[in-house]
């Protein structure tokens, strides 16, 4: 096994992380202890996972890596401008066919007329929503709305992208398809990726970094390599490596929250 | 750059998935096609059925109801056919019924229209700011709330008493419902819709017109439905009120009414009632075609 995870031969070089979390703190106004001084990095060509349970803080995190929401103390480093998102909800505008609705955040962008229609159409082939251009969000299952929402995105060629739980609401089998695919697509376009989860398994088998949050207020508190050579096949998933690795973030899980 | 040890040069610009998985990504598409079959017998059936039913207690209450159940004079409810005849039959009553009908036509469509670019507009600048809603929120139940007659004094003694007085009467009725479904619209896109705007920094006029009117069209159109049935509802008490000036149906069904001539009056009656119905499927048959492509309903329609 070729350790990935450690590889990151452009990452290593200080000042150019795609994220960097220092110090950073999320206290509500309502007084909701939310983020404990959280520190960590994604370097361009990585994948790291947050796992936590529920109402731990991991979507707090989310919101304030894509500066939704400012943290109380502490400071994040990030281009905005080359961010890309999937939320837990496609959010797709449902007057917008599929084709329009993955040309909506290059247009909002200023992107020109033409350019971006081309670009939405390399990027229907790439998620695989041809023959679906033209329908309407409410023509689409969950599975094909996660498509779409991810090509919106993807348009903009992001350098990070940030994914909040966003397989959460669908079925086994399509959330392991669309893992897989994501997996291509990271390996094609190669975007860093923060991914957040309550799937330990989803976590190990797309990530090349897994780290482990606290229950409220939310902390990393593990921080796991895994060195799975990429492309992963769908078999990885009954890898007794893979099962030993998911055991170990479980129990780290479980420490955290005991 | 963006360049990583991930990144393949020599890849394929087409699907990265394989072909089997395309195929099952459509059938993924569960979302059942729509059909559109030729209209059923019963689509029919049911309003033909209930205009019947309609028709029938009518005659039933003209020729024995009215004087047995209530003890009333039969001439009170003229029977449908001795009002189709003397209504729209006899040159000398249609003629007028037909220029009260054009009049009061455009006084409704006029004052619709005005109602209309006024309560959206409104609803436009109360979504922009809580402040700007809160403060105008109590005129808006006040001039909903106060009856229509406490106003004729003022409007007439303004205006007089013909096509702007009644315009003015019709806008009055027809706003409410306009700027209350138009905002509650305007201020129903999701909060991640939201999100996607705020997170590539769109404009507050950008937001407006690409997420928050669109999102709002199905509550604007149920909302101008609405005022297009009040508007010809004001058309009507508008000049009932004012009673000087060039009739509308308003005014005819007061003179019918005084003149116990109700077979034309119930003529009168029936126009004013057709008006508000044509209104009523313009609008719906505007909003279909505006929002019908996307807006999801629970009732499965052709």
């Amino acid at each position: 096994m070729t350790a990935v995870a450690g590889s990151h031969s452009i990452g290593d070089i200080p000042g150019i992380a795609a994220l960097k979390f220092d110090n950073v703190s999320m206290t509500y106004p309502d007084g909701t202890f939310a983020l404990d001084s959280t520190n960590f990095e994604v370097h361009p060509g990585e994948f790291v996972t947050i796992v936590g349970p529920s109402g731990c803080g991991k979507s707090t995190l989310q919101r304030i890596a894509s500066g939704l929401s400012k943290p109380s103390t502490g400071t994040v480093t990030v281009d905005h401008d080359s961010l890309g998102y999937v939320f837990q909800d496609a959010t797709l505008l449902q007057w917008r066919t599929v084709r329009k609705n993955i040309e909506l955040l290059a247009e909002l962008n200023g992107v020109p007329k033409a350019e971006r229609q081309a670009k939405a159409r390399e990027t229907i082939d790439l998620v695989g929503l041809n023959g679906f251009e033209s329908k309407y969000p409410k023509q689409l299952s969950g599975g094909m709305k996660m498509r779409a929402s991810l090509a919106r995105s993807l348009v903009l060629d992001p350098k990070l992208f940030l994914f909040d739980e966003p397989f959460g609401a669908l079925d086994e089998i399509t959330r392991e398809r669309l893992n897989d695919e994501l997996l291509s697509l990271f390996q094609r376009s190669g975007f860093a990726s923060l991914f957040i989860t309550h799937s330990i398994q989803e976590a190990v088998f797309l990530s090349t970094r897994v780290l482990v949050m606290s229950a409220r207020p939310g902390k990393i508190v593990g921080d796991f390599a895994i060195p799975f050579e990429y492309p992963r096949s769908p078999e990885l998933r009954f890898d007794p490596a893979f099962a030993e690795l998911c055991g170990d973030v479980s129990h780290a899980l479980r420490g955290a929250h005991s | 750059m963006s360049l990583t040890q991930y990144s393949d040069p020599e890849a394929p610009t087409t699907s990265i998935f394989a072909k089997d998985d395309l195929a099952q990504a459509h059938e993924d598409a569960t979302a059942p096609p729509q059909y559109k079959a030729a209209k059923h017998w019963s689509e029919y059936a049911g309003p033909i059925s209930l205009f019947g039913v309609f028709v029938g207690f009518w005659y039933f209450m003209s020729y024995w109801g009215l004087k047995h159940l209530f003890g009333k004079p039969s001439f009170l409810l003229t029977p449908p056919h001795i009002v189709i005849h003397d209504s729209f039959m006899m040159w000398i009553n249609t003629k007028p019924l037909l220029e009260a009908l054009w009049l009061s036509t455009r006084v409704a469509l006029v004052g619709l229209i005005i109602a209309i670019v006024l309560g959206v507009l409104l609803a436009i600048l109360m979504s922009q700011a809580n402040w700007i809603e809160k403060s105008v929120w109590p005129y808006l139940v006040a001039i909903q709330a106060i009856p229509i007659l406490a106003f004729v004094p003022l409007i007439g003694n303004i205006y007089g008493f013909n096509f702007r007085s009644r315009v003015i009467v019709c806008v009055i009725i027809a706003l409410f419902p306009i700027v209350a479904n138009t905002l509650f619209g305007l201020l129903s896109a999701e909060r991640g819709q939201h999100d996607l705007f705020t997170l590539r920094g769109a404009s507050r006029w950008t937001r407006l017109r690409k997420l928050q009117l669109p999102a709002a069209m199905p509550a604007i159109f149920a909302g101008f439905r609405i005022a297009a049935g009040l508007s010809v509802i004001g058309a009507v008490v508008g000049d009932t009120f004012f009673r000087q000036g060039s009739p509308g149906i308003g005014i005819l069904i007061d003179q019918y009414r005084s003149r116990l001539n109700n077979p034309v009056m119930y003529g009168a009656v029936i126009l004013a009632a057709l008006l508000g119905i044509t209104f009523f499927i313009i609008f719906g048959w505007i909003g279909k075609r505006v929002i019908g492509s996307w807006h999801e309903t629970t009732r499965k329609t052709s």
